[in-house]
């Protein structure tokens, strides 16, 4: 990868240059805080790459927009925060039911509703998982930095296109306002994982025997796009068995390739006493204390950062319970993810919730604070 | 951690001080330091007290929001009120105000260094504009935080084209306040008219 200069961006521009280098060209939103200078930095780059960027009549819109414009043939990204995200919702489902690839990127504020738009939040964390009805499976992604927002687009992109999945992106205003230094490889057609355009001349772009690649609308190839539950060809059917097959199917491709989906990040000790289980802007402060613990004073404790929220990395978190008496969990809600560590610690550890809502961070101290009590 | 900066760049929206805030974060970038740079994003930002928080380190920033400042700039009266307590290290934190508009009260403690600011941009540049670019200078000849070619440079880099060369000129020329030493100018020029 050539080198090239570092430069200081925010992690809203970040998000943006990722999906540029991802290969998106085609972009449709509408504007809201904290997430409008995703739109800003599409809308001067896209023009020049060949690219198409839209401003919606609104988020419902955007939505449709990008899946239109996805099934035709393009990468395509749309962002927004909570009240947008709500919106976004139904066409989201049709998405993951049609299996159409695309991105939401929520650039997540204080709510419910519109809530305080300037102040960091961490609340739609069980929206992004369960916010459209039915029994889907979803990626949600939740990156701690610039340069973490800037690959993990990438890799939103790219996994929305393999597996034929709607992805998340679940930033914070923290994480998406900030400026920081970061290093953006120059070469961005590196970044694009194409998908294989062998198909047969029998194509089922549904079929039950696993992943078969988009084949856009219109490029040869007859079929069914529909949000009803349909056969291998798209035609709809109410059949029970092939009705549960489908969904079976749906949910297989996300297990099939966990662990490509599934991103965490250990640092500590080996045999930790202590563990912190968080994700988003909230991983900063931890790891602060989590540096300064361990490195400075070889306390026993660690740190897992989650960069995959959804599906929720089980696996990651039992190996964490296994070593740790206490895992402590902080998140800027009244407590979402915690209960998923609950679950699949099984009693293991000690689950101790830390949790702010009041528009701001947590910061270093209150995370020292809980974990020294702990650790005494 | 001895060597995290926390710069609040404080004054009202328009100013300036934003942009002033992403020319020092930048400016740290070229002189290959580590920088996180966040600002205000409330109603504040358009008037009133608005901040900027600039984090400059040779390690990796972990938490991005400027809890303990080193350095303080306050460009009017309400942010210098509101942002003035924030300081814990009194003494040790570099306080540096524009005494065209902020009057006080300066409490010995705080080693507090007013520069007229805004009027030497008005009166020597003949722009009020420039006066953020000119607190730059003085900030940095006061603290050293980036070597002086690399700010001028990022100056170039970043102002809005055509404005390069005058917003250096008024760089350059917060240094020279700078050496002009502050002092004689608290108090005094604050009441000078707008």
């Amino acid at each position: 990868m050539p080198e090239t200069k570092p430069v200081l961006m925010q992690g809203n521009e970040a998000c943006a240059e990722g999906a540029i280098s991802a290969g998106v060209r085609f972009y449709a939103g509408y504007p809201i805080t904290p997430s409008t200078e995703v739109a800003e930095r599409m809308a001067a780059r896209l023009p020049d790459i060949g690219g198409v960027f839209i401003q919606m009549e609104d988020e419902i819109a955007s939505m449709a927009a990008i899946i239109g414009a996805s099934i035709g043939g393009m990468r395509a990204i749309t962002a927004t925060s909570g009240p947008g995200f709500s919106l976004k919702q139904e066409n989201i489902g049709y998405a993951i039911m049609a299996e159409i690839p695309c991105v939401i990127v929520d650039v997540q504020r204080m709510g419910p509703s519109t809530g305080v738009p300037t102040a960091p939040s961490q609340g739609d964390v069980m929206q992004a998982r369960w916010g459209t009805h039915g029994d889907h499976p979803i990626i949600v992604f939740s990156p701690a930095s610039v340069y973490e927002t800037y690959y993990l687009t990438i890799a939103a992109v790219n996994l929305s296109q393999k597996l034929r999945q709607p992805v998340i992106l679940l930033l914070d205003e923290v994480i998406g306002h900030m400026r920081e230094k970061v290093t953006i490889p120059r070469d961005s057609r590196l970044m694009v994982e194409k998908s294989s355009d062998k198909v047969p001349a029998d194509y089922k772009p549904y079929d039950e025997k696993g992943l078969t690649p988009l084949v856009p609308f219109g490029f040869g190839h007859y079929y069914h796009v529909t949000g009803l539950f349909h056969d291998q060809y798209g035609f709809p059917t109410g059949d029970p068995p092939q009705v549960e097959r489908s969904l079976d199917r749906v949910h297989e491709k996300l297990e099939k390739y966990r662990d490509e989906v599934v991103l965490t990040n250990y640092i500590g000790h080996k045999e930790p006493r202590v563990v912190i289980v968080t994700y988003g802007c909230t991983v900063r402060s931890a790891r602060a204390v989590v540096k300064k613990a361990y490195w400075n004073n070889r306390e026993p404790v660690g740190l897992l950062s989650l960069q995959t929220l959804w599906p929720f990395p089980d696996k990651e978190v039992r190996e964490i319970a296994k070593k740790a008496d206490v895992i402590i969990v902080p998140e800027m809600n009244m407590g979402q993810i915690v209960s998923e560590v609950e679950r699949h610690v099984k009693g293991e550890a000690e689950v101790v919730p830390l949790n702010r809502y009041d528009g701001e961070m947590i910061s270093p101290d209150q995370i020292s604070d809980i974990m020294g009590r702990w650790l005494s | 951690m001895g060597n995290r900066q926390e710069i609040l760049l404080t004054g009202a929206g328009g100013q300036g001080l934003i942009l002033a805030s992403i020319i020092l974060a930048q400016a740290a970038v070229n002189d290959n330091k580590n920088v996180v740079q966040t600002q205000s994003y409330g109603p504040e930002a358009r008037g009133g007290a608005s901040m900027a928080g600039v984090i400059i380190d040779i390690d990796t920033i972990e938490y991005p929001k400027v809890v303990n400042p080193t350095v303080l700039l306050s460009m009017n009266q309400a942010s210098f009120n509101k942002y003035l307590p924030k300081i814990k290290r009194v003494g040790e934190c570099v306080v540096i105000v524009d005494s065209t508009l902020v009057s006080g009260p300066f409490r010995e403690e705080y080693k507090i260094r007013g520069y007229p600011i805004t009027r030497t941009a008005r009166e020597e540049v003949g722009k009020e504009v420039v006066a953020n670019m000119l607190a730059l200078g003085v900030l940095n000849a006061a603290t050293g935080l980036v070597e002086r070619k690399i700010f001028r440079d990022s100056i170039f880099e970043l102002a809005p084209k055509g404005s390069g060369e005058l917003n250096q000129k008024a760089f350059d020329l917060g240094y020279r306040l700078y050496e002009s030493g502050p002092g004689q100018h608290i108090g005094q020029s604050a009441q000078t008219p707008q």
